[in-house]
């Protein structure tokens, strides 16, 4: 990809405070997400993952214990 | 999966249950590509919303409850379920497939999935607070003020996390346990002392080895005569599961809904979440597991299961689970549940900063850590996924002595 405005169909959104840690995101989808090593809070690492990266994301938003990710279309 | 593999003769789906196991289970069963009838019913009035922050942020008065819906009202219409809030399973007939609501109604299913949780458990008579659900949280909170006397019976997880959050809100806090040690026989003795520190650095008055007998409306009387007195009184001595509907209809139930290592407990019967006590290929054991991450993973290994019925997959995951108290962090993966030796692997107790692994047999079986970043976590989590010896994991031996007394306590589990 050597345009930088091309970005995927769906956007994720993360809401920070709500996030616990748990690194279920990470496990999944360790292309998408990694972890602030201060205190584990998760990291957006792609917030409009490619098309291929999807079905991984839409597991990480499922498998969140505290319901903080969310994956909107655009 | 394929279409060719679903199975065509499952068009209903009942979920009872509307918790995050039952929201999980609905959302795999779309995201898999069902375009049956999802039936959800849940006890409780509301929509599914998360538990964990109940005793954390609600309690602390951080968070009001309109944080605390797992989904936005429009991911769960998208669902396009048949939503009965407020509404109870009172009981099942496996052979005519249908299950029975309160409401009077029978519904008939293809497919059932039990995500009906469990009740916290009470002393004899009742009395004093419970902490499950979203009113017990708010009932709880009301009573919180500076100066106030909460006595808490129980030093387990969800006990020593109001009793954190209690000390934080400027309350004098009780705490009562029946064991030696909190928390020994869930993590071994001396992480079980690590914990009981911290409180104890905190003010809370935290009294081991004795039994509670009564609860009375000025506070405890406890096994050795004392009383302690109180404003309030949280019971926090583990749970039981909401079996007795399945019971009824005559599945089998022996501490939660009996299920084999696909989660299924008779034909097009599933559990889910709390409730469920399923074999576990990877621990080669059956266990009941309360942890949050668990409800959702295990919700979407069952609708897997249960849209591809000729190649279902076992369900073998890492029970995870996390409490927070004062300002630690505390993570394990694993089940530590009955193990043979604690060994401190990483870091000082003493520091707060520590991880510990856990021993049963040859294998390493769980790790729990306090204050470390989440990368020092994940090798060994892949250790455990793996199956893998506690000598190639540890690179010792395993001690020649069990170093950690089992103890038998009140059975509370965390998040």
């Amino acid at each position: 990809m050597s345009d930088e405005t091309v970005t995927g169909t769906h956007r994720i959104e993360l809401d920070e405070p709500k996030c616990v840690a748990a690194g279920q995101c990470v496990m999944v989808a360790p292309e998408v997400f990694d972890q602030r090593d201060e205190d584990g809070v998760a990291v957006v690492l792609d917030e409009t993952p490619a098309a291929e990266l999807l079905d991984d994301v839409r597991e990480a938003v499922a498998v969140c214990p505290a319901a903080a990710l969310r994956l909107v279309a655009l | 999966m394929s279409d060719a593999a679903r199975d065509p003769a499952v068009r209903d789906v009942v979920v009872v249950g509307a918790s995050a196991g039952g929201l999980a289970t609905a959302e795999g069963l779309r995201r898999g590509g069902f375009t049956g009838r999802i039936t959800l019913v849940g006890a409780e009035p509301h929509l599914p919303y998360d538990r964990p922050p109940l005793s954390k942020q609600v309690l602390a008065g951080e968070w009001e409850p309109d944080r605390l819906p797992l989904r936005p009202d429009a991911d769960i219409e998208a669902l396009n379920l048949d939503l009965r809030l407020g509404v109870t399973a009172t009981g099942v007939d496996p052979r005519a497939r249908t299950v029975a609501l309160d409401t009077g109604e029978e519904v008939g299913y293809d497919a059932l999935v039990a995500a009906t949780g469990v009740s916290p458990r009470r002393l004899p008579g009742g009395g004093g607070h419970v902490l499950r659900d979203l009113e017990d949280a708010l009932a709880l909170r009301d009573r919180l003020r500076p100066g106030r006397r909460l006595a808490v019976v129980g030093a387990g997880f969800l006990g020593a996390e109001a009793a954190a959050v209690a000390r934080g809100l400027g309350c004098e806090v009780t705490v009562v346990e029946p064991a030696p040690v909190p928390l020994a026989h869930a993590v071994g003795a001396q992480v079980g002392q690590v914990l009981t520190q911290a409180h104890r650095e905190r003010g809370v008055d935290l009294r081991t080895g004795v039994g509670v007998t009564q609860v009375y409306d000025g506070g405890l009387e406890l096994a050795d005569g004392t009383t302690v007195e109180a404003d309030d009184v949280l019971v926090a001595v583990g749970s039981v599961p909401n079996t007795g509907w399945l019971e009824l209809g005559g599945l089998p139930v022996a501490d939660g809904l009996v299920c084999d290592e696909y989660c299924a407990a008779a034909p097009g019967v599933y559990g889910v979440g709390d409730v469920a006590r399923w074999d576990n290929p990877l621990f080669g054991t059956s266990m009941r597991i309360e942890h949050r991450t668990h409800a959702g993973e295990q919700g979407l290994a069952v609708a897997r299961n249960l849209l591809n019925p000729d190649e279902p997959r076992p369900f073998a995951p890492v029970p995870y689970f996390w409490s927070d108290q004062y300002d630690m962090k505390i993570q394990a993966y694993g089940y530590l549940r009955g193990h043979d030796e604690v060994r401190i692997v990483e870091g000082d107790p003493a520091e707060r900063r520590f991880l510990a692994a856990y021993r049963t047999g040859d294998r390493l079986v769980g790790v729990l850590a306090i204050g470390l970043p989440p990368r020092a976590l994940r090798p060994w989590r892949r250790h455990i996924a793996a199956g893998a010896t506690w000598y190639d994991a540890v690179g010792d031996p395993p001690a020649g002595e069990t170093t950690e007394p089992r103890e038998v306590v009140s059975d509370v589990a965390p998040a």
